[in-house]
């Protein structure tokens, strides 16, 4: 045997699991702690990975300043529903289960850089951050808590549209939240929009887009119509673009496109505008 | 809300046979009920149409205009699917692009400075999923209308008289009271839609047609509609003249009482509470976890 000791196997050289962070966008590898540290954010190619309400409002709001309420309203089921795969009782109640939220949006109070302000954030996870009974209840719940105390509303969106297992009252919800909106509105109150993505379906058509400032993270999803309805109707091909905040910004339809890390700085210097 | 003679709860002269929802479904898309030019010729006295969103387009997919049945003014606002093939293609089959929404909100706008009531009809199966559609913001321009009619200050009076179609529906269909024809339906997504979806398989729609609670009895009985208003035996499509006379029966009814109810901020608080009224969380009745 010479000083080298030929060994019959290589290494293991498998990646830690935890170790590394694949950017869903350009692939690139990434240590898991430093895409944590970015927000989500992939620092090769900036793509905004989702995050749940719960990061979300970390980020948005002055540390240990939030009061969440409404955490007594939980999921319904108004028409019995039950689809291929079993009821959808028993599949709200496993959602809550696994995510440890009541619905698919968190409302509640909290400071931005001293503002007080109330803020709605909808949970992508969460059934896909479907407007149901239950979510249109917490929004508007949380729109009449900032009238009643005369603050700014703040929405973040993050949704696939209305929750097709509670029917029709989900889309009443949509009515329902900007009806609150115009309550909002006519006491002369500051709304703010953000949306994330995905923004679509019936959240896109109620209250994402009639914000005072409609303000969207880079590169997220937001349109009416899915993309392969719209290209099965039109039978033409979409511009790589299509539904983007970019594309949305390019049209009018938003204010302002907003990094992630800068989304909290944004929203306290909007804020500071508010002269009533 | 006060019940009327043509009540959602009260049994009906002659009851009609039960029907499977997806039945319902096919004679809610039957193309010889009466549309948006008959219940404007038709149905009432005199219409005056007015054209255009003021901005890029005239939509042919909803139409308005100024609209009266015997003493009663009113601005009349719809969707129209068109009846020839040529007007069909025009009318994207009763699909409105942005632009349909911008106008029928630019005319209630008009009709509440002019102190008229509005009735909106409704007949689509959904907002126009297109390229232009999107890029002049779909989904804002029915965000928009939910937020300006929630607010509208004089009344609004609703009729489902066909397909209620999702956001494409409701984007006319915030009113103080909502009728719906028997064999109307209105959802929050399309069968086909629902069971591509939740079924992984459109053929599936039959059941996510029953599943989804979408005839004007299961909308009475869930709160969202406050009166069905009776077609002729076996369905509109068999007697359009009698169809239209007995909408515009309950139009003139319901106009009249929502004329001698409340107006101004009386108005918006109370559709403000009918509207929340709708869905609101019930702990007994909540998914058990």
């Amino acid at each position: 045997m010479g000083w080298f000791t030929k060994k019959t196997e290589a290494p293991a050289l498998e990646p830690l699991p935890d170790i590394w962070h694949v950017c869903p966008k350009c692939q690139a590898h990434v240590f898991k702690k430093a895409w944590e540290s970015a927000l989500k954010v992939c620092p090769k190619c900036g793509h905004h990975d989702r995050i749940g309400a719960r990061e979300r409002i970390a980020l948005l709001v002055d540390s240990g300043s939030f009061r969440e309420f409404g955490t007594e309203i939980t999921p319904s089921d108004p028409l019995g529903f039950s689809d291929a795969k079993g009821p959808y009782a028993a599949k709200a109640a496993a959602t809550v289960a696994k995510l440890g939220q009541s619905e698919a949006v968190v409302v509640g109070s909290g400071n931005v850089d001293g503002t007080r302000i109330v803020l709605a954030v909808m949970d992508f996870r969460f059934l896909g951050g479907s407007l149901s009974t239950g979510t249109g209840e917490k929004i508007a719940m949380a729109i009449q808590h900032a009238i009643d105390f005369r603050r700014a509303f703040v929405m973040v969106s993050a949704s696939g549209g209305a929750r097709m297992h509670e029917g029709i009252l989900s889309l009443m919800q949509m009515a329902k939240t900007c009806a609150a909106l115009n309550r909002h509105r006519e006491a002369g109150l500051p709304y703010i929009s953000i949306l994330t993505d995905p923004t679509t379906g019936g959240v896109s058509a109620s209250y994402a887009l009639v914000g005072d400032v409609n303000i969207a993270e880079p590169g997220a999803l937001i349109g009416f119509a899915g993309r392969r309805v719209i290209e099965t109707t039109i039978k033409q091909k979409l511009p790589d673009d299509f539904q983007t905040a970019e594309y949305l910004l390019e049209h009018g339809f938003v204010d302002a496109i907003v990094p992630r890390a800068r989304l909290k700085e944004t929203l306290a210097a909007i804020l500071a505008y508010r002269r009533r | 809300m006060k019940k009327t003679s043509v009540s959602a709860s009260a049994p009906k002269q002659n009851p009609a046979p039960a029907r499977s929802a997806w039945e319902t479904v096919q004679l809610a898309r039957d193309p010889g009920r009466p549309g948006f030019r008959d219940y404007a010729a038709k149905m009432c006295d005199e219409f005056i149409e007015l054209h255009g969103d003021r901005l890029v387009a005239d939509d042919p997919a909803i139409c308005g205009g100024f609209a009266r049945i015997g003493k009663q003014r009113f601005m009349l606002i719809g969707h129209r699917k068109g009846v020839t093939t040529e007007e069909r293609i025009a009318c994207r089959f009763g699909m409105a692009n942005p632009d349909g929404y911008r106008k029928a909100l630019r005319l209630m706008k008009l009709a509440e400075k002019w102190g008229l009531p509005v009735v909106s009809l409704v007949d689509t199966s959904g907002a126009y999923p297109g390229l232009d559609a999107e890029a002049r913001g779909q989904g804002e321009a029915i965000g928009r209308n939910l937020l300006e009619m929630a607010g509208l200050r004089t009344p609004v009076l609703v009729v489902i008289t066909g397909e209620g179609g999702s956001g494409g529906a409701l984007g006319i269909a915030v009113g103080d009271r909502v009728l719906m024809l028997e064999n109307a339906v209105y959802s929050v997504i399309s069968p086909e839609g629902c069971a591509s979806i939740l079924w992984r398989d459109g053929s599936k729609a039959p059941e996510a047609a029953e599943a989804l609670k979408l005839t004007a009895r299961d909308l009475a009985r869930l709160g969202v509609i406050d009166a069905i208003v009776p077609e002729p035996a076996g369905g509109a499509h068999k007697d359009p003249a009698s169809a239209v006379a007995l909408v515009r029966e309950a139009v003139a009814e319901h106009l009249g009482e929502l004329l001698s109810g409340p107006s101004g901020d009386r108005l918006v608080e109370e559709r403000f509470r009918k509207f929340s009224a709708m869905g609101r969380f019930d702990p007994k009745k909540a998914v058990p976890l």
